[in-house]
C-alpha cells in the first residue's frame, strides 16, 4: 500500500470514528457545552427571565463580590462539607474497615448501610422532619427524637432542632452525612478489597502491630480511592439543596442558606436571571478551584 | 464512504425533519395547568366540552407549581406555549409576557354583549388579571385574563378545641385573640399554626396589620420609599410577631413550617386557630372529613384603618396571543367559567368559583370564605409594589423576630438599609 492510500484509510478511519461519536458530542454540546456558555452570557446582563435583556457588564459580579448573604451562604455550605468529609467519611471508612473482614453477615450489613444514599432526598427531609418535630399534642412530644428523649430521662435535651440558629445547620449537615455516608462506605471497601494480602501479611511478618499496619499498609494504598471519596464528598455536599428545602422550606432566616438556594432564590422570587446565572458562575469556579487543590494536594501526599 | 455519506444525508434529514412548519388552526386544544387537585374535574369537563361542541380540548397538568412556572417561562422563550396556560408569577413578569406578544387582550370579549362575560365574574377576581391605565408596567389598558376561582387568607377556628378551652364565640379583636390564646394554653393547646417557612404567607399575615395600622396610603408611601421602615407604625406591626412568641401563641417551629405541615397541624387537631387560604377546604376534607371548623377574618389591632386581607382571583388562565385557535381557547374558557360548570368545580374541588352565580352551590364553610371576599386586597391590584430584595429581608427579618434573634426596632433598621441600597441602585 503506498502511502496516499495508507493517508486515506486513516482519514477514512478517523472520519468513520468521528461520525461515531457525533450523536454523543451534540448531545453534550447542545445540553452542556451551550448552556453553560449561555450561562456566562446571561450572568453579563440583566434579565427576568421573559422580556428583553439589558447588558450591565460586570454589575452582577461586582453586586456578588459585596452581597453578605451570598458569602454566608458559602460558609454554611463549606461547614456542612467539613462535618461530611469528617464524620461522614470518618463514618464511611470505619464501616468499610468493618465490612472488609471476615464477619457474620456482612453482605446484608452492606446493603443496610446503601439504603439512605438510595432514598430520595425529598423522602430523607420528610422522615427526618417526624423525627425532629418540636411540637407537642396532649402533653406529649410528636418528634421522636425528642419524645425519646424526654423518656429517657433527659428532658433537658428536648429541642427545637431545626428552629434554633445555633442547632439548624450541624443537624441538616448531620442528616446529609447520613444521607451520604453509603456512598463512601461502598467506594472505601472496593478499594479495600483491591489492596494484595500479601501486603498484610509481609506487615505481620515485620512485626507491625494493627495501627502501624493501617497507617503503612492500608492508608497508602487506599490514597486514590480516599482522594476520589474527599473529592465527590466536596462537591456533593457543597451544592446540597433539596434537603435544606425540605427540611427548612425557604430557610430560617439566613442560617440554613446554601449557594445554591441562594441562587434558586435569585431565580424564583426575585425574577434576577442574571444575578443567579453570576452566582452559579462563581458558584461553579470555586468548586472546580477546590477539586483542584485537593487533586494537587492528594498528588503531594501521593509522592511524598 | 458511500455509508458515511449516507450516515450523513440521514442525520441532515432528521434534523431539518425537526423543524416543523407554523402552527394551523385545528379543532384541538391544549391546556397547560399546575392544579393537582382539580386536574380530575379538569379532564371530565373537557371531555363534556367535546361531547358539547366538537372542540378535543387536552387538559395537561405540570406539578408542582414552582416547576410550572420555570417551564412557562422555559415555553415562553421557545415560543412553544400552549393555546390556554396561566402565569404564576409576579404581577410584572405578567406584563413582560404581554410586552413579548404571549397574552391575548380579553378586554372585548369580556365587553361584549354588554359586558356579560365580566359581570358574570367576581370584581376583584377580574382585577388581578387587569391593567389600569396609567400602570406603572406601560401595558395598554385592559384584561387579560380569565378567573376559574376566587380565594382570600383568614384565621380558621377549631370549635371543639376552642369549647375545651370555654370560648364561645371567635375573637373579634387582636387583645380578644391573645386572650383567647392564653385560655387554650391554659388546657394545653397550642394556640396558632400557619406555614411561615413559606415567605409569602409571612408577608400575607404581616401586610393585613400593615394596613390595619396605618391604612394603604402609608404602606404604599413605603413601598415608593416616602416612609421609612423606621417609623413607629411600622415598628408596631413588627411588634406583633415580639408578642405573638412572647406570649406563646405560635406553634414550635412555625418559622420553618411549611403550608402543607401546617395544613396537617391543624387538621389533626393540633392546633386551634390556623391562617390559611379558601383552597384549605378541600384539603382539610382529605385530611380529616370530621373536622369541625369555622372562619373569621384576622382580628384588628387597630380601629383607625379597616384590616384587609389578601385575595383575588384564586387561579387565572390566559390565551397564547400566537394561538391559531385563539378564538376556540376563548370560547372555552367562557364555557369554563359558566355557571354550570363553574358549580361543578366548586362542588368537586371545594374552591370559590369566580362566577358570582355559583356562589349559591358552595358549602358553608365556602360561603363563610366568600364574606371576607369585600374585604380583600392583593399585590397584583396595588399601584405599587415593594422590591422583591426588601420584601425578603422583611419576611426574614419577621422570622428573626419570632426566634428571638432581633428586636423590631433592629429589623426595622436592617429593612430600611436594604430599601436605601435598592432605591440608591434605581436612582443610577
Amino acid at each position: 500500500m503506498n502511502s496516499k492510500a495508507k493517508a486515506q484509510a486513516i482519514f477514512k478511519d478517523n472520519l468513520q470514528s468521528f461520525f461515531f461519536i457525533l450523536p454523543a458530542f451534540a448531545i453534550f454540546c447542545v445540553f452542556y457545552i451551550y448552556p453553560f456558555l449561555n450561562m456566562i452570557f446571561l450572568s453579563f446582563h440583566e434579565w427576568r427571565g421573559i422580556g428583553p435583556m439589558h447588558f450591565i457588564g460586570l454589575q452582577n459580579y461586582k453586586e456578588l463580590m459585596g452581597d453578605n448573604l451570598w458569602w454566608d451562604s458559602m460558609v454554611h455550605a463549606g461547614y456542612i462539607t467539613l462535618i461530611a468529609l469528617t464524620f461522614q467519611n470518618a463514618l464511611a471508612f470505619a464501616l468499610a474497615l468493618a465490612c472488609d473482614r471476615e464477619i457474620r453477615m456482612k453482605r446484608f450489613y452492606r446493603v443496610v448501610f446503601f439504603i439512605p444514599p438510595v432514598l430520595s432526598e425529598v423522602v430523607v427531609g420528610l422522615v427526618w422532619n417526624w423525627i425532629l418535630n418540636p411540637e407537642m399534642q396532649n402533653g406529649q412530644n410528636i418528634g421522636f427524637l425528642n419524645h425519646l428523649l424526654y423518656t429517657s430521662g433527659f428532658p433537658q435535651m428536648v429541642h427545637n432542632w431545626l428552629g434554633d440558629p445555633k442547632t439548624a445547620l450541624t443537624v441538616i449537615a448531620i442528616v446529609h452525612s447520613w444521607k451520604g455516608f453509603g456512598w463512601g462506605f461502598i467506594m472505601l471497601l472496593a478499594g479495600l478489597q483491591t489492596i494484595d494480602k500479601q501486603f498484610y501479611e509481609a506487615a505481620k511478618v515485620d512485626g507491625a502491630n494493627a495501627w502501624e499496619t493501617f497507617t503503612n499498609v492500608t492508608i497508602p494504598m487506599m490514597l486514590p480511592v480516599i482522594t476520589v471519596v474527599v473529592i465527590l464528598t466536596i462537591l456533593g455536599s457543597m451544592q446540597v439543596f433539596v434537603l435544606i428545602l425540605s427540611m427548612v422550606n425557604e430557610g430560617l432566616v439566613n442560617h440554613t442558606d446554601v449557594p445554591v438556594t441562594r441562587i434558586l432564590s435569585s431565580m424564583t422570587e426575585t425574577n434576577r436571571f442574571g444575578y443567579a446565572c453570576a452566582e452559579a458562575v462563581i458558584f461553579g469556579m470555586i468548586l472546580v478551584g477546590v477539586s483542584f487543590i485537593m487533586k494537587k494536594l492528594s498528588d503531594k501526599v501521593k509522592q511524598a | 464512504m458511500h455509508k458515511l455519506l449516507t450516515l450523513c444525508s440521514c442525520l441532515i434529514l432528521v434534523v431539518f425533519a425537526g423543524c416543523s412548519q407554523p402552527p394551523q388552526p385545528s379543532n384541538k386544544i391544549l391546556l397547560w395547568h399546575w392544579m393537582t387537585d382539580r386536574d380530575g374535574t379538569f379532564q371530565k369537563l373537557a371531555q363534556q366540552y367535546q361531547k358539547e361542541t366538537g372542540v378535543e380540548v387536552t387538559i395537561q397538568l405540570f406539578a408542582p407549581s414552582d416547576s410550572y412556572s420555570q417551564k412557562i417561562i422555559a415555553a415562553a422563550q421557545a415560543n412553544v406555549l400552549p393555546d390556554i396556560y396561566g402565569i404564576l408569577d409576579k404581577k410584572f413578569i405578567v406584563a413582560d409576557f404581554i410586552k413579548a406578544g404571549l397574552v391575548t387582550d380579553l378586554t372585548d370579549e369580556m365587553n361584549a354583549n354588554d359586558t356579560a362575560w365580566a359581570k358574570s365574574l367576581f370584581d376583584k377576581a377580574l382585577a388581578d388579571n387587569r391593567f389600569e391605565a396609567g400602570n406603572t408596567y406601560g401595558i395598554k389598558p385592559g384584561i387579560y385574563g380569565v378567573p376559574i376561582d376566587v380565594t382570600n387568607e383568614q384565621m380558621l377556628y377549631n370549635k371543639k378545641l376552642l369549647a375545651k378551652a370555654g370560648i364561645t364565640t371567635v375573637p373579634r379583636t387582636y387583645k380578644e385573640f391573645i386572650m383567647d390564646s392564653q385560655a387554650l394554653k391554659r388546657v394545653g393547646i397550642t394556640p396558632f399554626v400557619s406555614g411561615w417557612g413559606e415567605l409569602w404567607m409571612l408577608n400575607c399575615f404581616s401586610s393585613n396589620y400593615a394596613f390595619n395600622i396605618m391604612g394603604e396610603e402609608k404602606v404604599f408611601a413605603t413601598y415608593r420609599g416616602q416612609v421609612k421602615y423606621t417609623d413607629p407604625d411600622w415598628i408596631k406591626v413588627l411588634k406583633i410577631f415580639a408578642d405573638l412568641r412572647d406570649k406563646g401563641v405560635l406553634i414550635d417551629g412555625i418559622v420553618t413550617k411549611g403550608n402543607k405541615y401546617a395544613e396537617q397541624d391543624f387538621a389533626l387537631e393540633r392546633a386551634a386557630f390556623a391562617f390559611n387560604g379558601s383552597w384549605c377546604v378541600n384539603v382539610y376534607h382529605d385530611m380529616n372529613p370530621n373536622l369541625d371548623y369555622g372562619v373569621f377574618s384576622p382580628a384588628p389591632i387597630s380601629t383607625e384603618y379597616p384590616l384587609k386581607i389578601w385575595g383575588g382571583a384564586g387561579s387565572s388562565f390566559v390565551v397564547n396571543a400566537g394561538s391559531p385557535n385563539k378564538d376556540k381557547a376563548i370560547a372555552f374558557l367562557k364555557w369554563l367559567t359558566a355557571k354550570k360548570q363553574q358549580v361543578v368545580l366548586a362542588r368537586e374541588t371545594n374552591n370559590l368559583p369566580s362566577n358570582r352565580e355559583a356562589l349559591s352551590a358552595v358549602s358553608v364553610i365556602l360561603a363563610e370564605f366568600s364574606m371576607g371576599m369585600d374585604q380583600s386586597t392583593h399585590p397584583s391590584i396595588w399601584p405599587v409594589n415593594e422590591d422583591p430584595l426588601v420584601l425578603e429581608a422583611f419576611e426574614k427579618g419577621i422570622q428573626a423576630i419570632i426566634i428571638g434573634e432581633k428586636t423590631p426596632e433592629q429589623v426595622g433598621q436592617d429593612v430600611q438599609k436594604v430599601k436605601d441600597r435598592q432605591m440608591a441602585a434605581k436612582r443610577n
